[in-house]
């Protein structure tokens, strides 16, 4: 019984639900507030995300005639439900990591998926034609990005399996343990996998899912109200979990003791930073352009990656 | 005051809305958006999608052709939102007074859906930005 309170109060109140959106919408208004710093702007206040989340909470809900209804309506809350889980496991590891299984680093890759996923889901069962041609980028989008970041994460594990000591299992929570960055193929996997987080955030070089201009805010395009604020929640919770994930795997981990909460912090703060300033400078690409990009160029960086990791590891080379 | 309204007042997303206008006071609007007036300090946004909106910029006479478009983008706003008549010609049809293709002032084309429509006027041509913020926040403050 009391475990099953303890686990419900991790999925809704500290590191899960309202810890992460908390979080999420304070960092959502960093991006803001740095985007406007960079355009030389004053930007929004602080309690700005928060005022939009409320604002849609009270807004009407509007179900498009030729909607599919429960599949609207129930794609946010999967897409809500995947990220949470995400968070919660991640969370979970780096505060109290234990012997119990509490998911992985394939978990991890599955979970990132669902909100993407239910994303596609709810914009096709709009039957809006702007909709359509978002949920088309978007599947095209995943279909490039996905390849290279597991190929990454093969690189990381490459990497950390020699490290582990004989008897023990490799996970994630081995991982952070460890900072495959400070090697050439490990800071490859990092460069590359922080572009797929990007395209994974819908940040601007590769925003065609949502293309404001051109779309008019495309796989989003039909949701309002209070199910709109559960979009926006679902992303601003993103924006906590990925860059997290990435702290954990490529930066040696978000510590909980002392000091090394801060350098976490830190760490984690670094890689919003450069997500940002990768989506100030960048004008949006076009869909082939991305593909070839991911496939192409990050897919044969890595490639290149995995045989330096493997070739270090058997001559015990750690820099390479 | 509602915790509804006061979010709403914090936080008003706007959709911009072309009902035949000769682009004078589009191009206003967009200037509203650089850094110069930099609107994003009182929460207003340009979003790409009238059922992300809480009000609606409309500029023009509202033609015979736009003024079916302005009906039905109405109806896809959710609800509570305001309109607001964004220059001479919105207001009261301007110089186009009488045309042969002008279905009446944008004010009269969204009375014909809801008669109860919050709308307020920015009159000029084209009008400041300036004067597009003051329209703004006194129709957020009777709200």
């Amino acid at each position: 019984m009391t475990q099953g309170v303890q686990i419900l109060f991790w999925i809704i109140v500290f590191p899960g639900f309202l810890f992460t959106v908390f979080l999420g919408l304070l960092v959502s208004w960093v991006v803001r507030k740095v985007s406007a710093l960079v355009q030389y702007r004053v930007g929004p206040r602080l309690y700005q995300p928060f005022v939009d989340i409320l604002k849609l909470m009270g807004k009407e809900i509007l179900i498009p005639r030729d909607a599919h209804l429960a599949l609207f309506v129930a794609a946010p809350v999967a897409g809500l439900s995947g990220v949470l889980l995400l968070s919660t496991m991640l969370w979970r590891i780096s505060i109290a990591p234990s012997t119990e299984f509490v998911g992985d680093i394939i978990v991890a890759i599955y979970l990132m998926v669902l909100p993407s996923l239910a994303l596609i889901l709810g914009s096709s069962a709009s039957a809006s034609p702007h909709a359509a041609v978002g949920t088309s980028r978007e599947m095209k989008l995943i279909m490039s990005y996905e390849l290279p970041l597991v190929m990454a994460f093969i690189v990381v594990i490459i990497k950390t399996a020699g490290l582990v000591e004989p008897n023990h299992q490799l996970n994630l929570a081995a991982i952070a343990g460890h900072a495959p960055i400070l090697s050439i193929s490990g800071m490859t996997a990092f460069l590359v996998s922080l572009l797929c987080i990007q395209a994974k955030l819908g940040f601007v070089p590769f925003d065609l899912a949502e293309a404001e201009t051109e779309l008019g805010s495309g796989v989003l395009m039909e949701y309002s109200g209070a199910l709109l604020a559960v979009w926006k929640v679902v992303q601003a919770m993103m924006l906590v979990t990925l860059p997290l994930l990435l702290v954990m795997v490529f930066l040696g981990g978000f510590g909980t003791k002392g000091w090394s909460v801060v350098w976490g912090i830190a760490k984690y703060l670094l890689i919003v930073v450069i997500l940002i300033l990768i989506k100030n400078t960048n004008p949006r690409v076009r869909i082939d352009q991305a593909m070839r990009f991911f496939w192409l160029y990050c897919g044969s960086a890595l490639v290149i990656a995995i045989i330096l990791a493997t070739v270090g590891n058997y001559y015990g080379i750690r820099w390479l | 005051m509602g915790w509804k309204t006061w979010s709403l007042k914090r936080s008003p997303w706007v959709f911009h809305v072309n009902a035949g206008a000769c682009n004078n006071c589009d191009i206003e609007i967009v200037d509203l958006l650089t850094p110069k007036f930099d609107v994003e300090r009182f929460g207003i946004k340009l979003v790409g999608s009238p059922r992300h909106a809480d009000a609606l910029l409309v500029t023009g006479v509202g033609t015979k052709q736009a003024a079916i478009r302005l009906r039905e983008i109405y109806r896809q706003t959710a609800k509570p939102c305001v309109v607001f008549c964004i220059g001479a010609c919105a207001c009261g049809t301007g110089i186009f007074q009488g045309g042969y293709h002008v279905a009446g002032p944008v004010d009269q084309i969204i009375k014909e859906v809801d008669p109860n429509a919050i709308i307020a006027y920015v009159p000029g041509c084209p009008p400041k930005p300036e004067a597009m913020i003051s329209g703004v926040v006194k129709a957020l403050s009777v709200l």
